[in-house]
Order: C-alpha cells, then sequence, then structure tokens
C-alpha cells in the first residue's frame, strides 16, 4: 500500500479528468444526436466577442472579418468518432495503472462496468446515447478482431483437431438452440411467467440467437490465462465455426415466424441451406485469399502498400459474403488462413511487421469499443425485465452447455487418439462465453407491434446471460485454471530441432500409412502438401522462393530474426562481423557458432566500441535520409541486411558451391591473399596464401599428367570461392587460357 | 485367398501377437489381409521388392529407411510377427490400459519406444548417436536436391548445437527426447486405424 501512496494521488486527479472528460464527451455526442449546435458550454471568449460584435453592429453594417470562427458542423463526425474511440483507449490505459484490479478482473469486465457508468452518467443527464447500431457492429467493429484471429490461426492445432471442432460448433450449437428454445416455450407457458403470446418459433429464434458461443469473449477472456493450445483451440475454433450455423438458424426461425407452418421441405431446405452458408463462406474467402496471395506477387516495387493489400482482400472477402448471407466469419477466416503463407512469402519483413501491428491494434481498439457500447447501451435498451423468463433462460443456457459438452466428448472420445480428460471437458464448458454477437443479433428483431415488448424480454434475457457469463465465468475462469492445474500454454522458442524432426516424423507416418494401405489424415495431408508445393507455389510466390523447401525457408527465418536480435541489442563484438557480411557470404553460415569463440573484452572496451559503432551507423542513417514517402528509406546497414539481396547472394553462393563440393574447404577470416604461381608451360594459375599445401599438390598434378582443365579447375574452385566473389570473375577467364 | 489366409493364420498365433502387440483380434485379421496382399510371392514373407511395389512409398523420401526398419538386423524376409510388431509402435497410446493388467515389460507402443523407434531411422549404425553425418544424409533426403551441402551443413550444425547437452556434438537417445518433449508424440506417431 505505501507503494500506491504517491501514486494515488496522481490517480485520483486521473481518474477525476477521465471522469470530466467522459462527461465532455458524451454532452457533445447528445448535442450531436439531438442535432443542436449552436451554443457551446464551453467559454470562447472569441465567440462572445463576435455575439457581441453581431449584436452591435446590426444591419448595413460591414461584417468585421471573422478571426476566428466556429464551425463545428464541418467536423462532427470524424470529431465524435474520434473521441470516443480516444476515450475508450484512455480507458484501457487506465486499467493498468491499477495493478490489483486488472489482475482478478478481466479486462472486458472492466470496459462493460465503464460502459454502464457512461450510459447511466448519459441517461441522468435525460439524453439519449449512441447505442451499438447492428450495423456499425457487424461491419466495422467485428471484422478486424476476426480477421486477426483467423490470420494468426494454429494451422495445425486447428485441422488436428478439426473434427472435435467441427462436432462441437455444429451439434453443439444446434442442441443448445433447440434445447433452450423448447425449455423456454415450456417455461412461457407458466402462468407466473405471464409470457403465453410468445410462439414456439419466437423462443426457438431466441435459442438460436443466445445458444451461440461468442468468438470476442473468448478470445477476451482466453488470451489473459494463457490456457494450453489444445483447450484454446477446441473454445475458440468453436466460436468462429458456429456462425454458419448461428446465421441459418437465425434467417430460419425469422423467416418462421412469419409463416404459421413449418413443413418438413422447410426443414429440409434448412439443412441445404446450412452447407450453402458455410461452403459458400469458404469458397468465398478462398477466392479472395488466393487473389490477395497473386496481388502480393507483384508487389516488390511498392512495398508500402503490401499491408493494404491484405486488409483489404480480407474485407472484402467478408463483405461479399454478407452481400449473399453466407458466412462472413467463415469466409474471413478462409481468407486469412489460405493468404497467409503465400503472402509471408512475398512481402518484406517490414510489412509483416505492419500486418502483425495494425490487426493486433484494430483488434483491440474494436474489443475495447465493443464492450463499452455493450455496457452503454444496456443501459439505453429497451427493457422488459420478467424474473422468470431471464432466471430459467439463465439456468437452460448453463445446464444445455453442459450436457452438450460433456454428451459429445462422450461419442467424440471414440475417434480421438488423445481423449479430452474431465478436466478438458469442464474448461470448454465452462468457457462457453456469450458476447455482442448475440446482443446485436437480438437488437436485430422485428419487433411485431404488440404491446408485450417481447423483444424487450429477450433482450434483457440475452443482456442477463452475456453479463453473467463475461462477468462471473470471465473473473472465475482464472483461479478455477490454477486451482484445477489444468495444463497451460509452454513458451517455446521456434526451435530447428522440433521442425526438423515433426517433418521427419509427418514424412514416417504417411509411410506407415502406406504400409497399411490406410488412407487417413497423414495421406491426404501429404497430398495436399504435394499438390501445393508442384502447382500453387509456383503461381503465387514470387521469385526462386517458389521452390524453396519448407525446412530452408523455417531456417532462414530463423537465422533472420536471430541476426535481427544481434543488431538490436548493439552487440559490439558480433556487429562487424555481420556488417562485412554482404561481402563475404560464408561468413554467414557461422553464425551459430560464433558465441563460443569470440574472445571476451573487458566491458569498458565493449562499452567504447558499441558507443562508436552506434555514432556511426547513426550518422550514416542521417546522411541518406530522404523524405519521399512513396520510398521506405533503406539505410545503408540494412542494405546490406537486406533480406532479397541476403537470399540472392546466397542462392549465388550456393549455386556455384554445389557444383564443385566434395569436402568443404576450409574456411578463412580475412580476406585472402593472392600467389601466383607460374608453370614452366606458362599456364597461369593463382592460389590463396593459406592453402600452402595446394601447389605442392597441383605442381605434382602438372607434372604428371595433362589432366583435363575441368579436374584441375575443380582442385582450385573451392579455394578461390571462399575469397571476394569480385576478382574472381576477372581471374577466371585469365587462368583457364591455355596457351 | 480368404481360405488361405485362415489355415496360414492358426489361432495360437493370433493369441501370441495379441499378446506382444496389444492389436485386436479383427485389427490382426485386418492387417493380415493386407500382408498376404502386399505378398506377391505367397511365401508367406514379405521381400523389400513387395514393399517397394507399393506407389506412394516410393515417393515418400524416407521411402528406404522404413522398409529397412521392418527388416531385422540382416535379414532379407520378414515375416508376420515381424510386420506386425513394427506396426506396433504406431499404435495409439491408451489411458486404460494401465489400469488393465499393467504389463511386464514395456508395450511396443510406448513412448518412449515410439521415440525410440523413430531414432534408430536417423540412427543407422546403430552407436545410440545421431552424428552429423546422419543428420545430414537425412536432411538431404527431405529438402530435396537444389540446396546445397553447405547450407545443409549449417542447419545440421545448428541442430546439433541446440540438442546437444553434453558436448559431444552428437544427439544422444536422452537428448533426442528431451528435444521431443514438448511436442505431443503420443498424438503425432499413432494411426487411429490401428486403434
Amino acid at each position: 500500500m505505501a507503494v500506491l501512496g504517491p501514486g494515488s494521488a496522481s490517480l485520483r486527479f486521473g481518474s477525476v479528468l477521465l471522469i470530466v472528460l467522459i462527461l465532455c464527451g458524451s454532452s457533445w455526442t447528445r448535442d450531436v444526436l439531438t442535432g443542436r449546435n449552436d451554443t457551446r458550454p464551453e467559454p470562447n471568449r472569441e465567440h462572445h466577442d463576435q455575439d457581441q460584435g453581431h449584436a452591435a453592429n446590426a444591419t448595413k453594417h460591414k461584417k468585421a472579418f471573422p478571426v476566428l470562427e466556429l464551425n463545428y458542423d464541418y467536423v462532427r463526425m470524424p470529431f465524435e468518432i474520434s473521441l470516443w474511440i480516444l476515450l475508450a483507449l484512455l480507458m484501457k490505459l487506465g486499467f493498468h495503472i491499477i495493478p490489483r484490479v486488472s489482475h482478478i478482473v478481466p479486462e472486458s469486465c472492466l470496459l462493460i462496468f465503464v460502459g454502464l457508468l457512461v450510459g447511466g452518467a448519459i441517461k441522468a443527464i435525460q439524453e439519449k446515447a449512441p447505442v451499438m447500431d447492428t450495423k456499425l457492429f457487424f461491419l466495422y467493429l467485428l471484422p478486424p478482431i476476426i480477421l486477426d484471429a483467423g490470420y494468426f490461426l494454429p494451422i495445425r492445432a486447428f485441422t488436428e483437431n478439426m473434427g472435435t471442432i467441427l462436432v462441437f460448433a455444429v451439434v453443439g450449437t444446434l442442441w443448445n438452440a433447440f434445447f433452450i428454445g423448447r425449455m423456454m416455450f415450456a417455461v412461457c407457458q407458466i402462468e407466473a411467467a405471464a409470457a403465453a403470446h410468445v410462439s414456439l418459433l419466437s423462443c426457438l429464434l431466441f435459442g438460436s440467437i443466445i445458444s451461440a458461443v461468442d468468438p470476442v469473449a473468448v478470445l477476451a477472456v482466453f488470451e489473459e490465462i494463457h490456457i494450453n493450445e489444445l483447450l484454446h483451440i477446441l473454445v475458440f475454433g468453436e466460436s468462429l465455426l458456429n456462425d454458419a450455423v448461428t446465421v441459418v438458424l437465425y434467417h430460419l426461425f425469422e423467416e418462421f415466424s412469419h409463416a404459421e407452418t413449418v413443413t418438413v421441405g422447410d426443414a429440409f431446405l434448412g439443412v441445404v441451406s446450412f452447407f450453402v452458408v458455410s461452403l459458400g463462406g469458404i469458397l468465398a474467402g478462398v477466392i479472395y485469399g488466393v487473389l490477395g496471395a497473386f496481388t502480393s506477387r507483384f508487389t516488390s516495387h511498392s512495398r508500402v502498400i503490401e499491408p493494404l493489400f491484405v486488409f483489404l482482400y480480407s474485407y472484402m472477402a467478408y463483405l461479399s459474403a454478407e452481400v449473399f448471407h453466407l458466412s462472413g466469419i467463415m469466409s474471413l477466416i478462409a481468407c486469412g488462413v489460405v493468404m497467409r503463407p503465400y503472402v509471408e512469402a512475398n512481402i518484406s519483413h517490414k510489412s509483416y511487421t505492419t500486418i502483425k501491428y495494425f490487426l493486433k491494434m484494430w483488434s483491440s481498439v474494436s474489443e475495447t469499443l465493443i464492450f463499452i457500447f455493450l455496457g452503454v447501451s444496456t443501459v439505453e435498451g429497451p427493457h422488459n425485465w420478467n424474473w422468470i423468463f431471464v432466471i430459467f433462460t439463465l439456468i437452460f443456457a448453463l445446464l444445455s452447455r453442459v450436457l452438450g459438452v460433456v454428451g459429445l466428448t462422450f461419442i467424440i472420445n471414440k475417434f480421438r487418439i488423445v481423449k479430452l480428460t474431465k478436466k478438458d471437458q469442464f474448461i470448454v464448458a465452462y468457457g462457453g462465453l456469450r458476447g455482442a454477437i448475440a446482443f446485436s443479433l437480438g437488437y436485430l428483431i422485428h419487433e411485431d407491434g404488440d404491446s408485450k415488448n417481447t423483444r424487450g424480454m429477450f433482450l434483457t434475457a440475452i443482456i442477463t446471460v452475456i453479463f453473467f457469463t463475461v462477468f462471473v465465468q470471465g473473473m472465475t475462469i482464472r483461479p478455477l485454471v490454477e486451482l484445477l492445474a489444468v495444463k497451460k500454454k509452454k513458451e517455446s522458442k521456434p526451435s530447428i530441432n522440433e521442425e526438423i524432426h515433426t517433418q521427419f516424423l509427418d514424412h514416417l507416418l504417411t509411410g506407415i500409412e502406406d504400409v497399411c494401405g490406410h488412407y487417413g489424415h497423414h495421406h491426404w495431408k501429404d497430398k495436399l502438401n504435394r499438390f501445393n508445393k508442384t502447382y500453387v507455389k509456383k503461381w503465387l510466390i514470387a521469385g526462386e522462393r517458389s521452390s524453396e523447401p519448407q525446412l530452408i525457408s523455417f531456417y532462414n527465418k530463423m537465422e533472420m530474426k536471430q541476426a535481427m536480435m544481434l543488431v538490436e541489442s548493439g552487440s559490439a563484438a558480433k556487429l562487424p562481423s555481420v556488417m562485412a557480411a554482404a561481402d563475404q557470404n560464408a561468413e554467414q553460415q557461422r553464425e551459430p557458432r560464433p558465441e563460443r569463440m569470440i574472445p571476451k573484452i573487458s566491458k569498458t572496451r565493449e562499452a567504447e566500441i558499441r558507443r562508436i559503432l552506434r555514432a556511426n551507423l547513426q550518422n550514416t542513417r542521417q546522411r541518406l535520409r530522404s523524405y519521399n514517402r512513396h520510398d521506405l528509406f533503406m539505410d545503408p546497414f540494412e542494405d546490406n541486411m537486406s533480406e532479397v539481396r541476403f537470399r540472392r547472394q546466397r542462392v549465388e553462393m550456393e549455386r556455384r558451391m554445389s557444383h564443385y563440393l566434395t569436402v568443404p574447404a576450409k574456411r578463412q577470416e580475412t580476406p585472402s591473399v593472392r600467389k601466383v604461381w607460374f608453370e614452366p608451360d606458362h599456364k597461369v594459375y593463382t592460389y590463396d596464401e593459406n592453402e600452402s599445401a595446394r601447389p605442392s599438390d597441383s605442381a605434382a598434378l602438372l607434372d604428371e599428367s595433362n589432366r583435363s582443365a575441368d579436374g584441375q579447375s575443380e582442385r582450385q574452385k573451392p579455394t578461390r570461392c571462399l575469397s571476394d566473389p569480385g576478382p574472381n570473375e576477372d581471374e577466371e577467364g585469365i587462368s583457364f587460357r591455355s596457351s | 485367398m480368404g481360405s488361405r489366409a485362415s489355415t496360414l493364420l492358426r489361432e495360437e498365433e493370433i493369441e501370441e501377437i495379441k499378446k506382444e502387440t496389444g492389436f485386436s483380434h479383427s485389427q490382426i485379421t485386418r492387417l493380415y489381409s493386407r500382408f498376404t496382399s502386399l505378398d506377391k510371392g505367397e511365401n508367406g514373407t514379405l521381400s523389400r521388392e513387395d514393399f517397394q511395389r507399393i506407389p506412394e512409398l516410393a515417393i515418400n523420401p524416407l521411402g528406404d529407411r522404413i522398409i529397412n526398419a521392418f527388416f531385422p538386423e540382416g535379414e532379407d524376409q520378414v515375416n508376420f510377427k515381424g510386420f506386425m510388431r513394427t506396426l506396433a509402435h504406431f499404435r495409439p497410446i491408451e489411458d486404460n490400459e494401465k489400469n488393465k493388467n499393467p504389463p511386464a515389460t514395456e508395450p511396443l507402443n510406448s513412448r518412449t519406444n515410439k521415440l525410440l523407434f523413430a531414432f534408430r531411422l536417423y540412427d543407422l549404425d546403430r552407436d545410440d548417436k545421431i552424428s552429423r553425418d546422419e543428420l545430414l544424409q537425412v536432411l538431404r533426403m527431405m529438402v530435396g536436391v537444389n540446396i546445397s551441402d553447405d547450407q545443409l551443413g549449417s542447419i545440421a550444425d545448428r541442430t546439433i548445437q541446440e540438442a546437444d547437452t553434453n558436448g559431444d556434438s552428437c544427439i544422444s537417445f536422452q537428448e533426442f527426447i528431451k528435444v521431443l518433449e514438448k511436442v505431443d508424440v503420443e498424438q503425432k506417431m499413432s494411426i487411429r486405424f490401428l486403434h
């Protein structure tokens, strides 16, 4: 507590400031919404002067030139939006200042709480608050979050558990929807509920809205508890894939609630519609993904706009799917998944970083806004508190989730290699959080104009369930995870060993499956990989990388990362060797080993060297800085390290060396000194100084017989390759003239 | 074919294999029919050519090594028992097996034995160490011919450096196990078909 002492004063000040800002912001918003745009509560002297000026100089007087004018209308819309976003982010910042609270309460809860406060404040001023418009939510707030999730989806884990995820998503959601709908209909028939007017179809509609696990809420909560990958992907994958089911059910029941009877034909159409929605969504995503990958093949000259292609193609995929009422979420996921491996092979490292950080940034902002709006809309929305309805909804929602998970796991475990334990089942059931999607869908329900306010009742129940799951389950899941000792996520660096051995095992298992004559998981994966390698990569990846084996690109990525880390840490001893790397390519391949070989230097010397290098590096950067918006300026240091040249030089070297290599020749630290030996028959050969043993060998060879020039060139080539590539080319021509 | 199969595979043999490998009765008969379909020479044993006739195995980079793994030291024919013994490594591990009757020796499909099988595919000379050359050979098989030896060499060096804890610049079995501790071997090295 003592530590908080000096902090708490600034904390109080900060929170007061924030509250003042919020109130000002909401009053601005309020004014906008009611269309008022004249007098402002803020003091503005010029404004007063202007008023007086106007009053004094009545008609027929030449108006004084307005030095300072107020024209709020002009910027109203963007101003409001920016202010809201800014306030939301300041809130987010504020939470982390209070360490205790942010550890216990997940961020989503805090944000909803803030939304409640703001909503309450606005209501107290008797004004209408901005509610979460369905269009706003589905078109602007949701896509960034889903794209972020889809682009960085761990593919391996996802495909390995695909069957389980699909069963949970499809069958589980269907079960939830029908169970809740049916049960609530029964509840509505009870006298005390006073809800007998609600039809079965309306209840089923309600059930379908509330049954879906929400990806936003799951992400928000699960990200903080760092649970192991399997459980994370199960719950998260389920929340993504159940979108198709939700869309179909929702539209189905909405259509039917206006028609009075449901025939078998309708039910059949519903099933067909499910396949159309999900597969169509995926198809749309794949098409845009391929387009995006293809486009990225040609962006080598305009690197700055690369990230935009990724974002825009994905967004178009989402919108195109929404046009046809297909599942936009699945389309977005499919687009991200398909696009990613090819785009990453094509774009520059900077673009990759940009994409990563922009996605994270947008999804973070979206998430914050969603939760705050949820809080505001709660205070605002049409409510109809019906005790029995709400309580029973809550009970049945939880019950159906538990029953669904346990029942499905029992069936699934018969097909899984690694079974789901009771602990796993508990976490999966407990992690079924509902969120903003349910709320927005509830908002979309058409009110039939009856006075009983069914829509209000539904909304109240939905909000209660959302609040319960997010607050109660969200807050308690972390201590429960600790209590049950559920396996946490293992933080591990990418290891080349794991990569090699995993690929090794893949090949091994494919072979064993072939021996058994069994066309299993590995067989199809192998076929897909082969197809990918022979056809798809050639089309979608630019240049020589299209034929690079996966292992090599993995290794290159690791080396690149390590090199960048070395650079960033400003490690003095390694810098010189790295800087000279462009000239002596052999050096690159020894990077992992220098750690053992470089002698220790004293701390002061190291600091001195570091300072000198840093100063020099900065100088060169400043010299070459240019203000051209269209080119990323390349500082010379990075120039040497730029991956394209890096790769190209490597491949060049490799090509030359792979011709002649038997045993790798000795490598050298310093540029070699040339010596020229003259042979009696005036053949000129060059040798390197260190290879002093060589001349005698070759001389003996020469004397023995006139071997073919090739044979001797093979002897010589290895030594020459290791020195500067430049002089090589010149001398090659000279040395092989044999007359 | 069918009648021949049933006469050649006696009940006692099935029981023996069941005890040794843990496969179920139906599994064994199913795999026996596969065995006989591969056995073109119809002499109750498989030779290397029989394996090589499997088309997908020919394009598998590790095809030759996998085939070799079936044949015991120095022999050229493998009978059905040997065939099953090798395949038993890829049976999924069952949790309830431990409760029923804990076997005297470690079952063939335990995690350690699975890893040992994989290790032996690397370590051809059976000296219980994966040397740099052995690693290079495997890498070469997996990446194809376009990559230079030098680049592969550096990958191999990096791999050994990561895994090597006792500094002998080879990967021993213990180090191999340690490196793969984060990989879910029980799932990766099991075929559901053999369940």
